[in-house]
């Protein structure tokens, strides 16, 4: 039974990121563009990949990966995250230098690029922090991640759902819905443990 | 030393005299005259290319990109104004050459030019106009497409003179 729900858990988790993934290989737009924005293209894709697997892995959520083996992977994952986020922004760049430093400068005529704009200096925040994150102590570093935990959720939620881009839209919207329950799963359980182990610490 | 009351009146009342204002300073010169001159769009400038030539249509064709060109103040058609087109289309990306050309309005200030089919890029379907002869005021347009579909788009300059 255990086993049973442990592989339901992982084909749930390979289906949400396989069937996007699919579909957005089989686009007819691909067909019309060059490599390297290809390559950027799918490298936002991935971001948004892992924005799943973070609160998943960190919750404790996947089965078979131990406390100590999910909060590794989280901080593995966060490095890939952000190599994918610097391919995403860097090939893009290459596609097209003036769209791209319209989308960074935050005057792009395009809605989606603020919001995506705003996770990346999220992300490199959340990054930068969890360099220096014995430094700031427990507490701090909780605040710090989760805010901006938040920020990234939403602004890359919205930014990846207003693109016109290679993801087909229902598995779009679908992938979107579970990175969002995701993040709200994993601060609420983290917060009603903080609840539990209060008394204690007082 | 001023003191600065706020309430609701005084923002309402103040609010609106400077938005009057600053609407009015907006189109003081088009009140003046009549039809207001287009301003240039964001991003409508990315991947020009200066002097692109006037060509019969861009590639194979299958997409049509029209409009009208004409005067600010007195909206009086202009005639043989050379329009720059281009855009990302199934033949080509908007920074190559071969994305680009330019056509001219008619006697009724109207352009027509046949490109490939317009695809999303950057997140959006959208094409790229320019006027840029010198006679009048510069202006780039960037229209974008209602959904990835459309056949056809629109853009219309008024132009102010340089």
């Amino acid at each position: 039974m255990k086993t049973a729900k442990a592989t339901l858990i992982w084909a749930a988790l390979a289906a949400a990121l396989g069937v996007p993934l699919a579909l957005a290989a089989a686009s007819p737009l691909l067909q019309w563009r060059g490599a390297v924005y290809i390559v950027a293209g799918f490298a936002g894709i991935i971001v948004l990949f892992l924005m799943l697997v973070q609160p998943l892995l960190i919750a404790g959520d996947l089965p078979g990966l131990s406390a100590y083996r999910g909060r590794r992977i989280h901080h593995w994952i966060g490095a890939a995250l952000v190599a994918a986020l610097a391919i995403h922004v860097g090939g893009l760049w290459i596609t097209s230098p003036p769209d791209m430093i319209d989308a960074l400068l935050l005057r792009s005529p395009t809605p989606f690029s603020a919001w995506g704009v705003v996770a990346m200096w999220a992300i490199l925040a959340v990054a930068l922090l969890a360099l220096f994150r014995r430094r700031l102590g427990p507490r701090a570093w909780r605040v710090a991640h989760l805010s901006l935990a938040a920020v990234i959720v939403a602004g890359g939620v919205v930014h990846a759902m207003l693109v016109e881009g290679t993801m087909e839209t229902v598995s779009k919207l679908a992938l979107c819905a579970l990175v969002v329950a995701a993040a709200v799963k994993a601060v609420a359980g983290l917060l009603a443990r903080r609840r539990r182990a209060a008394p204690r610490a007082r | 030393m001023t003191i600065l009351v706020l309430n609701r009146r005084s923002v309402l009342v103040g609010g609106g005299a400077a938005f009057a204002t600053g609407v009015s300073a907006l189109a003081l010169p088009a009140c003046a005259q009549g039809v207001a001159p287009t301003p240039s769009m964001p991003g409508g400038a990315n991947n020009y290319i200066k002097g692109a030539p006037t060509v019969a249509r861009i590639g194979k064709g299958g997409f049509w990109m029209s409009g009208t060109v004409r005067r600010a103040g007195d909206g009086a058609p202009l005639a043989g104004q050379r329009i720059q087109i281009w855009a990302h289309t199934v033949e080509g990306q908007e920074h190559e050459p071969k994305s680009h050309g330019a056509t001219l309005t008619d006697k009724n200030g109207a352009f027509r030019l046949e490109i490939p089919q317009i695809v999303p890029v950057f997140g959006q379907p959208h094409g790229h106009l320019a006027y840029d002869s010198g006679e009048f005021k510069t202006v780039f347009l960037r229209p974008v497409m209602r959904s990835a579909k459309q056949t056809s788009l629109e853009a219309h300059f008024v132009l102010q003179p340089a």
